[in-house]
């Protein structure tokens, strides 16, 4: 048989689609299937963001698990995505998500990342107070390395600039 | 730059074909995601919505800091027609995601398209950098100076624990996705590349086709990119990326030293076969064409074949693409007259840079 799309080369490709119980068949060689890809949407549909609701649902370790119900019925205030949603979808709606599906996200976390918290950048408007209290902790910690070998006159300055950071949180 | 042109130049500055480690490295890429706080994702955003992000964004690329240094243009999806999205992702200058499915979408293109700000794709806002060669960390530069720019001007959405947010799971913490495309012919052809994309996956890194998510490794380019973006810091991504490519990029030279000792007159032989074929093939096919000129490309850069520049090949590969042949063609063609036009196109343009002195 020959391509349906080309009529030139062998059809080395068959494939039965069917939507909404309608079955349609094609017959087709690689060259026309790749060029109209875009007819086989079948293909394209399973994405990472099915592997990720897979995630959310399973978990092995305890029986029977099913999502609670308190979690169905779960909905983000501010964009209304609902928790059925999001382990459909595997997407947020909008920032405010993270919030509402809080410490569920953390298995989830683990799985794609192996972890739940963030260590890198910090935006410098927006997370000014927590960009101050993480240097706050580096200088605190300095301060005690330095006491403990007693040098103190490293100390003292690291003692200032603690201060002086304080302030800084202080009037923010 | 024009709209117009941004489409119907093939040149963009990552296919220069120079910068470290060239012959095996094509180009060095990293994206930043970011969204708006009290805004909806783009993928539940109204039409309205995603307009409002498009011109706080937009109004931010107007700024001094940002003119200054980039003379961003905005392009909206909605004034390109398809073939011109599609020559847009062929020249890695947006995704396939923001040419089909975004509502309101936009990109910022600088002039010679090293950057591109792309609007309302999953998230808000994606910075990409695309340099030619190994260069992540002055991909990171730049990415990180446009980043703190919108950051100076617009409410991001960050949290302390998780970072920034984003549409997808997959993408929160950093929001960075730094990739290099890798041209490992000679891995392939000692077929030493399926174990070593194995070890990859064990790492926390990733392998896809030149063309994103679910491409295939056309003509031996493969794209390597990190996976994990939460738990780790910025720094760490890009050199646990930079090692693992360096050791990569080595294991291709020790490949290629060695055909060209062990098994030198059958590897010219391939080389010049293809090179023939390129220079004389009157129709030929995008998979074919993409082997072929990933077997010039190697004769090329051991040397033995000499005068032309990787910069053609380069261009080739995104020129011999459908979307831009019918862009070059002002019409829509059909694969039989795409495969015509793409061999002219490379017999042209190969036999405007010297002839080889074949040994």
């Amino acid at each position: 048989m020959n391509c349906e799309e080309c009529g030139k080369r062998p059809a080395t490709l068959h494939l039965t689609k069917i939507v909404n119980g309608e079955k349609t068949e094609y017959h087709i060689c690689e060259h026309c299937a790749q060029e109209k890809g875009d007819v086989f949407t079948g293909f394209h549909n399973f994405s990472i963001n099915n592997l990720l609701s897979g995630l959310l649902k399973f978990d092995p370790m305890q029986k029977g698990v099913k999502e609670s119900t308190a979690n169905k019925t779960l909905r983000c205030e501010t964009c209304g995505l609902t928790y059925a949603q999001f382990s459909k979808s595997g997407r947020f709606g909008c920032s405010d998500c993270y919030t509402f599906l809080g410490d569920r996200l953390d298995p989830l976390f683990r799985r794609i990342h192996g972890n739940t918290q963030h260590i890198g950048k910090v935006p410098e408007r927006t997370g000014g107070q927590l960009k101050i209290r993480k240097e706050l902790e580096q200088l605190k910690q300095a301060l005690q390395t330095h006491v403990a070998s007693e040098e103190f006159e490293k100390a003292a300055e690291m003692r200032d600039r603690i201060r002086a950071l304080e302030q800084k949180m202080a009037q923010s | 730059m024009s709209q117009q042109q941004f489409m119907q130049n093939p040149w963009s500055n990552w296919m220069k074909g120079e910068g470290p480690d060239s012959d095996i490295v094509i180009s060095t890429r990293l994206r930043i995601a970011r969204n708006l706080r009290q805004h909806p994702f783009p993928l539940l955003a109204t039409d309205s919505q995603a307009e409002e992000v498009v011109r706080k964004v937009t109004e931010v690329s107007e700024s001094d800091a940002m003119r200054k240094r980039h003379h961003l243009q905005v392009i909206h999806m909605d004034q390109v027609n398809p073939l011109e999205k599609r020559v847009l992702v062929e020249k890695h200058l947006i995704s396939p995601h923001l040419a089909e499915e975004s509502r309101k979408g936009a990109v910022l293109l600088n002039p010679d398209e090293s950057v591109s700000i792309m609007v309302n794709e999953e998230d808000h806002i994606r910075i990409q950098v695309l340099l030619p060669g190994f260069r992540l960390n002055d991909a990171w530069e730049i990415g990180t100076k446009i980043d703190d720019t919108f950051e100076k001007n617009l409410n991001y959405a960050f949290d302390e624990t998780r970072g920034y947010l984003t549409s997808c799971p997959t993408n929160v913490g950093t929001g960075i996705r730094a990739s290099v495309m890798l041209h490992l012919p000679a891995l392939v052809m000692t077929q030493q590349i399926s174990r070593i994309l194995q070890a990859i996956n064990q790492v926390g890194l990733v392998v896809r086709g030149i063309y994103g998510e679910g491409s295939e490794a056309l003509g031996n380019l493969f794209q390597l990119s990190n996976q994990v973006t939460l738990g780790m810091s910025e720094s760490d991504i890009l050199s646990n990326l930079y090692g693992v490519a360096r050791q990569i990029i080595e294991q291709e030279r020790v490949a290629r030293t060695y055909l060209l000792e062990h098994t030198r007159v059958t590897l010219e032989d391939r080389i010049f076969r293809s090179y023939g074929i390129l220079m004389y093939a009157r129709t030929v096919e995008s998979k074919e064409a993409a082997q072929r000129l990933s077997d010039v490309r190697l004769g090329i850069d051991l040397g033995v074949i000499p005068g032309v520049s990787p910069l053609v090949l380069n261009e080739l590969l995104v020129t011999t693409q459908p979307g831009f042949l019918q862009q070059h063609a002002g019409q829509k063609l059909t694969p039989d007259q795409r495969d015509e036009r793409r061999a002219r196109l490379i017999r042209e343009r190969l036999a405007d840079t010297e002839k080889p002195k074949g040994k």
